[in-house]
């Protein structure tokens, strides 16, 4: 398959900072890549090196046979602005527009509006418009030029469930005509519902590249769910929470924390042992590299 | 390419006509000055009505060349669209030129005040020609401070680049001659005016409007000026981009 863009081995410091630490990756034609980290895992620098807006440090930078820094490259991606900067004063057909201008083989304005649900919203200046319908806005523009490979930075962040299950169907329409799409999201079930394969960074490198099955088998952790008040500390721990009054626990290993458990005393109720989420899987593999640092 | 310099223009020229306040604050101080000072005091006489419009319209279009083109460059800086503008398909030229075209529209926009006050209220004359070449002497001149505002505006904060830019006009517009005219200025600031870019501007405008002799000494000024400038923009342009998108 063709490979839209690669990072090979690529540095990328910050003064002291190291926020990208050899990292390659292909992203081929035809995929849907989630990419997932915690705030400062590198995933803003890995997009702004692929975007062009960055150079690395050392190793190189592929984007569509070419450099990203050429604009002519750039023809062929899309990208969402942060809708919190979407100029205010003008009207999103004028945005459109000027977006559009930029692309010879772009969508026509209303084919794109009508797509995503702004058809009426078209003679309204940005700055009166609620976050999500920015936040659409954001998103179709980095449809405009009918790209190859579109990034996709945090997409449906502050959407309602009913906009975000919207936009969701107009990225996989997007996919299933052959597009490709990096995300990043901070909603696991949104890489869960979308992407195929998914790439999660953790301090400035690849921690684990696989499909979202295999991620999540990968670090075999499980879910041990029960009621209990005042529990002590349990070995293998990785992260807790409580919902609705039913304490979760993440684990590597639920055979021996049951058993520490019933050790402890501790009264307990309705214990559930369950294979995990993506989401902690994710917090597994991150937590377990932190581990090391 | 050019239809990608239209895009950015077309842009900025909305952005800026929707604050009208940023145009308005170009043209009425002058304006009003024309109404305060020219009109009563030297509207009358055609020389000196002529050459203090000239004057009062480079007082406009230098305001919104050094202030407002400053102010909107640092705030653009400081906006994360600014940094998704670079991911579309096309170099910085398309929207540096666009920054400048839509530039010359404000200023020429800012000048309407005070030429209409001069048209209607004094004896201020031009001949058709003479007003067209002055127009084409106003954009020009402009240019170097457009390149001041650039550099201000690429150099410093917002908020520090409010209080710079207007530390530099007012300063450069009384040394140039555009507020009092230059015979009853000062002996001290005759001396510094012609080394000072308005000064070179305005006798330029005064030159071609009316029949005054122009100072060679503040022309060849305006045009090293112009030279400084223009380094000083470029190199705080690519400053910029170097620091920030390394």
């Amino acid at each position: 398959m063709t490979v839209l863009a690669r990072a090979g081995d690529v540095t990328r410091r910050y003064g002291d900072v190291l926020a990208l630490d050899g990292v390659s990756l292909d992203i081929r034609a035809g995929e849907m890549v989630g990419l997932l980290g915690p705030n400062g895992a590198g995933k803003s620098t890995l997009i702004n090196l692929f975007v062009g807006l960055r150079r690395p440090t050392s190793g190189t930078v592929e984007l569509l046979g070419g450099s990203p820094q050429d604009p002519a490259r750039r023809l062929g991606i899309g990208v969402t602005p942060q809708e919190t900067g979407l100029p205010e004063t003008l009207r999103v057909g004028e945005i459109v527009d000027f977006v559009g201008a930029h692309f010879p083989k772009r969508v026509e304005k209303g084919e794109l509006l009508e797509r995503f649900g702004l058809s009426d919203l078209i003679k309204r200046q940005m700055g009166g418009l609620s976050g999500g319908q920015k936040r659409r806005v954001a998103v179709a523009l980095a449809f405009t030029g009918r790209p190859r490979l579109v990034f996709l930075d945090e997409p449906t962040t502050g959407l309602d469930v009913e906009a975000r299950r919207t936009l969701w169907e107009g990225i996989r329409a997007f996919h299933e005509e052959g597009g490709t799409v990096l995300l990043t999201s901070h909603y696991l079930e949104e890489i869960e519902a979308l992407a195929k394969r998914v790439v999660v960074v953790g301090h400035g490198r690849v921690l684990a590249d696989d499909t979202v099955d295999a991620v999540r088998a990968m670090v075999g952790v499980r879910r041990v769910s029960l009621v209990a008040e005042n529990l002590p500390e349990l070995p293998g721990v990785l992260g807790s929470e409580l919902v609705d009054g039913r304490t979760n626990l993440v684990t590597t290993d639920p055979d021996r924390l049951v058993v520490e458990l019933v050790r402890s005393g501790t009264p307990f109720s309705g214990l559930e042992v369950r294979p995990t989420t993506l989401e902690e899987a994710f917090l597994a593999i991150t937590s377990k590299e932190g581990a090391h640092v | 390419m050019s239809s990608l310099v239209a895009a950015h223009t077309r842009f900025f020229v909305i952005e800026q006509l929707r604050v009208p306040i940023g145009i308005l604050a170009s043209a009425l101080f002058p304006a009003i000055s024309m109404l305060a000072f020219v009109v009563p005091f030297a509207g009358d006489d055609p020389q000196a009505a002529t050459q203090a419009t000239g004057s009062l319209m480079f007082f406009g279009s230098m305001s919104s060349a050094l202030i407002s083109l400053s102010i909107v460059v640092s705030q653009d800086r400081e906006q994360p669209w600014n940094t998704y503008v670079r991911t579309l398909p096309a170099g910085p030229f398309p929207r540096f030129a666009g920054r400048i075209l839509s530039g010359f529209a404000v200023m020429v926009l800012s000048v309407i005040p005070s030429l209409l006050v001069g048209a209607l209220f004094t004896e201020a004359t031009a001949t058709p020609a003479q007003l067209l070449i002055g127009l084409v002497v106003l954009i020009v001149t402009g240019i170097p401070f457009m390149l001041i505002g650039l550099f201000v505006g690429f150099t410093l904060s917002a908020r520090a680049t409010l209080a710079v830019s207007q530390l530099l006009f007012f300063p450069l517009a009384i040394l140039g001659g555009l507020l009092i005219p230059p015979q009853i200025l000062p002996g001290f600031i005759e001396v510094v005016s012609p080394f000072t870019p308005a000064r070179g501007a305005a006798e330029l405008l005064w030159w071609v409007t009316t029949d005054h002799a122009p100072d060679l000494v503040a022309v060849i000024a305006l045009a090293v000026w112009t030279v400084v400038a223009a380094v000083a923009a470029s190199w705080a342009y690519r400053r910029d981009e170097g620091r920030r998108f390394k």
